[in-house]
């Protein structure tokens, strides 16, 4: 096959992807958006077994029905729960495939003397592996703390140690250096091997200092790294297609980043090398909480909830973890029936990646369209009777609009505390990532719900079955 | 596609498509989202498949044998994951 056939095929690939993802700006397109993507997969993957350069195939197939096979297990067996533990596996795996790539594209223009088809060995061939293997190392270590951390494999606090920055910084130089060794010996392939390795010292000291709560801003900014790292592979290559879906990828990746910041009022810089310090000052727990707060029981909630009419749900990373939402579902369909309208207030920041909660609401079968965004459900908490707020803590902190030297001082927060009544499920009063402590809990109109957020829920379900049958 | 600015150029509109088409993604599927595009991003599966296709030393054979695995299990776990959420968001409708 010609190689300008070869590009045409690609190109219609490329669209596809980019088609695919224009699928999912909908839940009700998003499907065959996700379809028409492997099918642009499906395509580029036919065309390139066609190169003519490809002398075996039995090395590929083998590949593949092994890859295949465990990307299918994994995509059948994963929990919903632990969805971002995935994801980050899979920014992983991207990682490492580019420096694989990269590492193996070297050493054959280096074994055919300089020249393989289009590639040349010059400077543009050096950078563009050497960014390959940079990104590819960082994305793959990183991932790998990452998913650690998530797994509570890794401690998930916010690691420091001294001259931590001047250490990275170090190491950046090092690697710069490595680089321009690979752009003066091009056709040596110890420089890169070497670069990689230190690549992956950063990649694991960039990610262990952020802790569980950043998750989110992190998964999102490994994700676009691995597609930068198949990008720069292209590059290495001269491949459109992986260009073009690669860049898809770091443009995606980077556009849940900002959101993430944003949703946290802090930079990436603050989050990625900030120092989100838990503050000294401010109140103590005891100064806000003593005698004010109010403890309650399943049944008093299920009594106020009988006489709610619009009852807002705020999940937090605690429903993720006591794997609450069917139980939620059961709730949302008891006081639908009872004619209560039931909406779910969902943060950008809630759980431990982008949409995580939505994605487990989802699974319980809670219609989307009761999942309302901050903005979107925020000027309606005055007219809500009841907000059940299940494990959140930093995202309903109303220190957030009123003390300005508050570490989360405008951070952008649903504004739970206007409801009428607002009912906290959580295990005890301990601060969240943040490290303050909640007025709201000792709000006039605030109750709290001690114990796991499951069995709380399901105590509630109970007792508004007892009452309303 | 010798030239590097023609291969620069292909990087910098892909980028701007990708930032008008990914913007407008809702926040309730930004999760699909990130599974979707680390299943796009298993891409790098051309390479690899050029690699333990081409067969010029046994060393690039089997990073690229290695690579083929990481990447179709991106592919076909990424597409996969993906459907079974999205399946979820669909059925309500």
């Amino acid at each position: 096959m010609s190689s300008g056939l070869v590009n045409l095929a690609y190109l219609v690939a490329a669209s596809l992807f980019i088609f695919g993802l224009k699928g999912l700006t909908h839940p009700r397109t998003a499907v065959r958006g996700n379809l028409l993507g492997a099918l642009g997969m499906l395509l580029a993957i036919v065309i390139t077994l066609l190169d003519q350069n490809i002398i075996g195939y039995g090395i590929i197939l083998a590949g593949i029905v092994v890859g295949g096979g465990i990307g299918a297990v994994l995509a059948v067996k994963i929990k919903m729960t632990d969805m971002p533990e995935l994801v980050a596996l899979f920014n992983g795996f991207g990682g490492l495939a580019s420096i694989l790539v990269a590492g193996a594209a070297l050493l054959e223009v280096s074994v055919l003397q300089g020249t393989l088809g289009a590639i040349a060995l010059n400077a543009q061939f050096s950078i563009s592996t050497f960014a390959s293997g940079l990104i590819g190392s960082v994305t793959f270590f990183g991932s790998i703390v990452a998913f650690g951390k998530l797994q509570g494999k890794i401690n998930d606090g916010a690691i420091r140690y001294p001259f931590d920055q001047a250490v990275k910084i170090l190491l950046a130089l090092i690697i710069l250096v490595f680089g321009y060794l690979m752009v003066m010996y091009p056709d040596s392939s110890s420089p890169y091997w070497i670069m990689v390795i230190l690549a992956s010292v950063l990649g694991v000291l960039f990610v262990i200092p952020i802790g569980g709560a950043d998750m989110p801003v992190v998964v999102a900014l490994l994700n676009s790294f691995s597609g930068l790292a198949a990008a720069a592979a292209g590059f290495v290559l001269f491949n459109s297609v992986l260009i073009v879906a690669g860049t898809l990828v770091g443009a995606s990746g980077i556009i849940l980043t900002i959101i993430m910041c944003k949703a946290m009022n802090r930079s990436l810089t603050n989050v990625l090398f900030g120092t989100f310090t838990v503050t000294e000052g401010g109140p103590s727990a005891d100064e806000v909480y003593g005698g004010k707060v109010k403890s309650t029981s399943p049944e008093e909630v299920a009594m106020l909830l009988e006489g709610a009419k619009r009852v807002c749900v705020v999940p937090g990373y605690g429903m993720a973890v006591s794997q609450a939402q069917h139980a939620v579902r059961e709730l949302f369909d008891i006081l639908e029936g009872h004619g209560t309208t039931v909406e779910f207030g969902v943060h950008p920041v809630a759980g431990r990646m982008p949409g995580h909660m939505n994605v487990l609401l989802a699974e319980a079968d809670i219609p989307y369209d009761r999942l309302k965004d901050m903005d979107e459900i925020n000027p309606s908490f005055k007219q809500i009777d009841v907000t059940i707020i299940i494990g959140a803590n930093d995202v309903v902190n109303p220190l957030a609009r009123t003390d300005p030297d508050s570490p989360i001082a405008g951070m952008p927060i649903l504004d739970v505390d206007y409801s009428k009544t607002v009912v906290i499920i959580k295990r005890s009063l301990s601060p969240g990532f943040a490290g303050i402590p909640n007025p709201l809990f000792a709000a006039d109109n605030a109750l709290m719900l001690f114990g796991d957020g499951k069995k709380a829920v399901e105590g509630m379900v109970k007792a508004l079955k007892d009452e309303i049958g | 596609m010798e030239s590097f600015a023609m291969v620069f150029t292909i990087f910098v509109l892909a980028a701007f498509i990708g930032f008008e088409v990914i913007a407008k993604v809702p926040p309730t599927l930004h999760t699909p989202l990130m599974s979707g595009s680390n299943a796009i991003s298993g891409i790098i599966l051309i390479g690899a498949i050029l690699s333990a296709g081409a067969q010029h030393t046994w060393l690039t054979a089997g990073l690229g044998f290695a690579a083929v695995v990481l990447a179709t299990i991106n592919v076909v776990g990424g597409f996969m994951v993906t459907n079974r959420m999205l399946e979820m968001f669909k059925r309500k409708d």
